[in-house]
């Protein structure tokens, strides 16, 4: 890699992208629930601040309207709903689940190597820029209108899916 | 047109939900399957001039980039036609949840008709979820505990392959530029082969893929998915669902995205054989009736892949033929099995026994599926065999034409079992008082062995009346 490119911008950069990957598994790896949720939303607050980063503004504003604010308050809403498991049962499960999510650090330093190694080879790889000559109302309503269908579809699926599951508690 | 095939059965859920009086479940279900009969009528006489005049008076034409051809036309169909069963199914064994049920399956029905149609890697993605999000609520339909397991099971595995599917899209973006599937297409043609970063493209969507179709050795979340349903989801999903979803989509990608490439072509050969003869030894050793019928449908899911792998003309006529036969063929024997387990309330072969004399009519199809299934002549099931063995012979692949052949044998081998157990020697204990299952499950068992026998016999006429219809 090009040591000429290692100026401030970047160094940030790179530092956003680890706190991604450090929070993303703190998301997956917190026994408590409420931090784990805490945690997953930090993860796209700081997903928001890269795209912004990179130029995709829709983009980042979806995902901290949707991502950090409404799925974070959906969770942490159905957490409150719920009890506390008895300790001696949090012990077993605490073990359990260490174990099971040690494999994932590991798996993240095998990418970041595989990754550094094959470098030289990947760095030849241009992408497009994908061109943004559109504006973004005419790429939504205009060129991605079988998606917008789709989304009131799977809306339906969803409340469908609610209906379905949770009907019977309501009745009791 | 092709919009007819989503719009009618949103406006259909719509209706049934907005309604001011309250539609009885009774009524849903009829309406449900006329919705599904409409299907496979329009899917018959696709741009017939019915349809244009109701496109553009309804001026249903507002969204365009479909992509039909005459394969869609016959996955349409099928869709239509397994959907129909299920309903009719559903009629008599979902109990309290019958109007959600259609509704589920009106919504899966729109899912895949966009499957389908789409020309566009990320509106698959979409039309994906959708059938993902619906199966997921109609596995878990009845709140039965293994229901919930299998589910959440398929839930994770497919939320593994929405990231293969994802990532492979972004590659994509990448480098093409756009998603659609003729500009990919074009990317690709530019080079001389297809690039090494859409060979790594494809391979991600082609491992998110198998994970949806349960090839080997993705199939974990495939048999408890199919057997803890219920029956009329079971004949949804192992009828079509995962066909449509994995299979279809993959011979869709292979041969008019990414392009033919020999190693995805060996690789798509070798998951193929490699599911053939794993889901067959497997389907041996259960004591299940739905878990044999699930180890058989990744076997079958096999030949398609194995066809779709080949890549030649005559190999892809076979995928599609079998595609639809193995619907027919599989819902036939699901239905059996839903028949059997309503009736004696046991789905465990091993105590079961000839029920053929008590339920003669579930007992003569279930052999008219399940000879299909293993490619005996005259059923359709043969056809279809014959022409990705053919295929794969004409293509020099002869050591995978021999397994395939081979295969074959397996499969005689665990539905003799899954019969002998079921339907013939002596009446087991219990089950002296069992009767035949209702009208409506009785009907759609004698339809699909009636497809099974009329395709197989008069094949030279059906093929050509599939290409006077534009299906071929």
């Amino acid at each position: 890699m090009d040591l000429s490119s290692f100026n401030s911008d970047f160094v940030v950069f790179l530092l956003l992208l680890l706190s991604l990957i450090i929070s993303s598994l703190c998301a997956v790896m917190i026994r408590n629930l409420l931090k784990a949720a805490i945690a997953l939303a930090s993860t796209s607050a700081i997903l928001t601040i890269v795209m912004f980063i990179l130029n995709s503004p829709w983009a980042a504003v979806f995902e901290l309207s949707v991502c950090a604010g409404l799925i974070t308050v959906v969770l942490i809403s159905a957490i409150s709903l719920t009890g506390e498991k008895p300790s001696e049962e949090i012990v077993i499960l605490r073990k359990k689940r260490l174990q099971r999510f040690m494999i994932l650090p590991l798996i993240l330093v095998v990418v970041a190597a595989l990754l550094w190694i094959s470098w030289p080879y990947l760095s030849n790889w241009v992408p497009k820029i994908v061109s943004s000559e559109v504006t973004f109302q005419e790429a939504l309503w205009n060129i991605r209108q079988l998606d917008i269908l789709g989304q009131i579809i799977i809306i339906l699926a969803g409340v469908f899916g609610i209906v379905v599951l949770f009907k019977e508690r309501e009745v009791k | 047109m092709p919009l007819l095939f989503i719009i009618f059965p949103l406006i259909t859920v719509l209706i049934l939900n907005l309604s001011y009086k309250k539609i009885g479940s009774k009524a849903a279900l009829l309406i449900g399957t006329i919705i599904t009969l409409l299907q496979m009528l329009m899917s018959m006489t696709f741009g017939g001039f019915i349809w244009k005049g109701l496109t553009d008076t309804l001026r249903v034409n507002f969204i365009t980039d479909f992509r039909i051809n005459s394969y869609s036309l016959i996955v349409l169909f099928t869709i239509g036609l397994i959907s129909f069963v299920s309903l009719i199914v559903g009629r008599s064994s979902t109990g309290k949840d019958k109007f959600n049920f259609v509704n589920l399956v009106l919504i899966i029905l729109m899912g895949m008709n966009g499957v389908t149609m789409v020309a566009d890697l990320f509106s698959l993605y979409v039309f994906l979820e959708i059938t993902g999000v619906a199966s997921f609520v109609l596995i878990s339909l009845h709140k039965d505990k293994y229901a919930l397991q299998g589910s959440f099971k398929y839930l994770l595995m497919s939320a593994i392959a929405t990231v293969f599917m994802l990532t492979s899209s972004a590659i994509v973006l990448m480098f093409a530029g756009s998603l659609k599937f003729d500009i990919v297409n074009t990317y690709i043609l530019s080079y001389n082969g297809v690039p090494f970063q859409m060979v790594i493209a494809f391979m991600l969507f082609i491992t998110g893929l198998s994970i949806k179709a349960g090839l080997i050795p993705f199939h974990g979340w495939l048999p408890d998915a199919y057997s803890s349903a219920p029956a009329p989801v079971s004949i949804l999903l192992a009828g079509i669902v995962t066909k449509v979803t994995g299979v279809y989509t993959l011979l869709i990608l292979f041969t008019s995205v990414f392009g033919k490439n020999t190693m995805i072509g060996t690789v798509l050969m070798v998951l193929g054989i490699i599911s053939i003869l794993v889901g067959a030894l497997a389907a041996m050793s259960q004591d299940d009736f739905k878990k044999i019928l699930a180890y058989s449908s990744i076997s079958q899911v096999g030949y398609i892949i194995l066809a779709v792998g080949i890549g030649s003309p005559l190999a892809l006529l076979g995928a599609i033929l079998h595609f639809f036969n193995h619907a027919s063929f599989k819902s036939l024997l699901f239905v059996n099995s839903a028949a059997v387990e309503m009736q004696t309330g046991t789905r465990k072969i091993s105590s079961l026994g000839g029920l053929a004399s008590r339920m003669p009519i579930t007992g003569g199809t279930s052999i008219v599926g399940f000879l299909s299934a293993a490619g005996i002549p005259p059923l359709s099931g043969f056809w279809s065999k014959l022409i990705i063995i053919i295929a794969a012979w004409q293509a020099a692949a002869y050591s995978y034409a021999a397994v395939a052949l081979l295969a074959s044998i397996l499969t005689i081998a665990y539905f003799l079992r899954l019969q002998r157990n079921v339907f013939f020697g002596h009446v087991a204990e219990g089950l002296e008082n069992v009767t035949e299952a209702n009208a409506g499950i009785k009907g759609v068992s004698i339809l699909l062995a009636a497809i099974n026998i009329v395709v197989g016999i008069l094949f030279p006429l059906v093929f050509k009346y599939m290409q006077s219809i534009g299906w071929i």
